[in-house]
């Protein structure tokens, strides 16, 4: 399968309501994914809840469940009675409210490019509920950014989710995932002005997040963060898979860049499952390196391996490439599918160019493209890095807005490389993924609104009429694809219809 | 379907390991030269608009812009 995977990402944007310091950030997050889920042509199905029955996101992977405090589903549900908005959207995404930030989690898809563009859509979605929230009378405009850090010691997070076996042991994840966490910044890096978490140290480094990661492995997400995140949540069947929770990346605007993160990371798990890595590339101290990586932009830093050798970030990654490489050459020959032929010479172009001149990826990689922007202003303006200015244009670049995000700029000028055409990204913010259990998520939300009661990854709860609700559980992922149900849809116009269709009567 | 565009090199999958990695080559390419020239103007011509795009009083917008934490 290669880099073919069931996978997803979920990004917290950052919200701000200028000019009104005391606004609440939970209040006006749920202004935005209201206003969104109000708009009954995009989200006809965004009155239906979310259903928790099937989460535990206290699940430790290593075997054991946290005992610090018991996962309650109808605490989550009391949350929602508060008013944190959730709204599941026809594309078969998740909108909502978390942690005091408005949150796009992609349908599932099954391989990276796909995966660009739903994530992609979650902008749009964004840019779109913020323009709408602003229509409401008495609301004040709100900004939203993609990106991770307000520059003053909060971050959080642009999470990826991997599919993988159960049976692959978690030891050989944590062993050879780690050195390629702490190298893979070199093309994942959003880019961030301010060293340290409180940014308080003038500068600029690859990524907005290295600085806020303190342990090898753990449960947590907000406190300690590991490089190796434990949470084993699967959403499907946990005997047959484990979902891999991945929060060390970027919020990334580059598609080459989102392209590249879970193109590579999906490759290198493959070769973790077929057990086909060698423990010869592990870091002596990763929590260490991984800072000292994302401070270098000239990528020249080596790091000392457990071995004693002294690496630089890209000799690493053209080891786990190289490897890759064979893999792949090994195993499927000529008939390697067309996904893992594009990551593989994606992935060998962009290490080439970072080891000529990192400035040559420019229009490729986030963290290249804003330091160029960054270093032309500072030469423009003779600044020094502690700089307001250069600070707001870190910021700036991750604007969800077209006019104002100065990613958006770069791109409608031709800086900026895509992947994905316009009309591409836009209809998938209705559209689910065809070839998951998204497309019968989606397809439900779409053409039975309002029978649908609620949803989750998992599942579908239906109301049509009868004593008790319907529920419709889907363990698993790779079923109810428009190959699946595509025709049922067509043949049954109403819900109740669809159901006796699926249970035979 | 999503585009399976990748900057020029896609077709090249198979062949170019027949090739080599000859192609990859970017030193000495005026190709290469002269979109990096073409993107150094699109840049400028980007900062030369920029500050009607930023936010106004910098130091304000930035030191306003405070989150709560999160995953």
């Amino acid at each position: 399968m290669t880099v073919r995977r069931i996978m997803g990402t979920e990004v917290e944007y950052g919200i701000s309501v200028p000019g009104q310091a005391g606004a609440n950030p939970m209040v006006t997050s749920s202004q935005v994914v209201n206003a969104y889920g109000a708009r009954p042509e995009l989200t006809r199905g965004g009155r239906a809840r979310w259903d928790y029955e099937e989460e535990s996101p206290l699940r430790d992977a290593r075997g054991f469940t946290y005992s610090g405090a018991a996962y309650d589903p109808a605490e989550a549900l009391a949350d929602e009675d508060l008013g944190l908005a959730n709204v599941i959207l026809t594309n078969g995404a998740r909108l909502y409210v978390d942690h005091a930030h408005p949150e796009y989690s992609t349908p599932e898809v099954t391989n990276p490019m796909d995966l660009v563009r739903w994530d992609k859509a979650g902008e749009r979605v964004m840019a779109e509920a913020s323009r709408r929230a602003a229509t409401i009378p008495g609301t004040h405009p709100i900004h939203l950014y993609k990106h991770n850090t307000d520059n003053k010691g909060a971050s959080y997070g642009a999470h990826e989710n991997y599919s993988m076996r159960r049976q692959t042991p978690f030891a050989d994840i944590v062993a050879y995932l780690t050195p390629f966490f702490v190298t893979r910044q070199v093309f994942t890096g959003a880019g961030r002005v301010g060293i340290g978490q409180d940014g308080s140290q003038p500068g600029y480094q690859l990524t907005q997040r290295a600085d806020f990661f303190e342990v090898e492995v753990g449960l947590e997400t907000t406190l300690k963060r590991p490089i190796i995140n434990t949470r084993d949540e699967p959403h499907s069947d946990a005997d047959k898979y484990r979902r891999l929770h991945v929060i060390i990346g970027d919020a990334n605007l580059s598609e080459i860049s989102t392209f590249l993160k879970v193109g590579t990371t999906s490759l290198v798990l493959t070769m973790i499952e077929e057990k086909v890595l060698t423990p010869d590339l592990g870091i002596a101290d990763p929590v260490a390196e991984l800072k000292a990586v994302s401070h270098d932009t000239t990528l020249t830093h080596r790091m000392r391996l457990r071995d004693g050798r002294r690496l630089t970030a890209l000799d690493l990654q053209w080891a786990y490439y190289e490897r890759a490489k064979a893999f792949v050459d090994d195993r499927y020959g000529n008939d390697a599918d067309i996904d893992t032929v594009q990551v593989l010479e994606r992935w060998e172009a962009i290490l080439d160019k970072l080891g000529r001149d990192p400035m040559s990826a420019q229009d490729e990689l986030d963290w290249v493209a804003k330091l160029r922007l960054l270093e032309g202003y500072r030469d423009r303006e003779n600044l020094q890095w502690a700089s307001p200015k250069l600070q707001l244009i870190d910021l700036q670049y991750s604007d969800v807005r077209p006019e104002k995000g100065l990613y958006h700029r770069l791109v409608a000028r031709g800086a900026m490389q895509t992947l994905l055409t316009d009309e591409e990204t836009r209809t998938a913010m209705v559209e689910p993924p065809e070839d998951t259990r998204a497309y019968f998520r989606g397809r439900c939300l779409a053409q039975y609104p309002s029978e649908v009661v609620a949803a989750s990854w998992d599942s579908v709860i239906f109301d049509v009429g009868r004593e008790s609700l319907v529920r419709v559980p889907m363990m698993e992922p790779e079923r109810g694809t428009k190959k699946h149900v595509g025709a049922l849809f067509d043949r049954c116009p109403s819900a109740k219809d669809m159901l006796e269709a699926i249970t035979g009567g | 379907m999503a585009t399976r565009d990748s900057g020029g090199q896609s077709q090249s999958g198979k062949a170019r390991r027949d090739e080599e990695i000859e192609d990859v080559t970017t030193e000495a390419n005026p190709e290469v030269a002269e979109r990096q020239q073409e993107i150094t103007e699109d840049v400028d011509d980007l900062l030369d608009e920029i500050d009607s795009v930023l936010e106004e009083n910098a130091e304000e917008f930035v030191r306003g812009y405070v989150q709560k934490g999160g995953q």
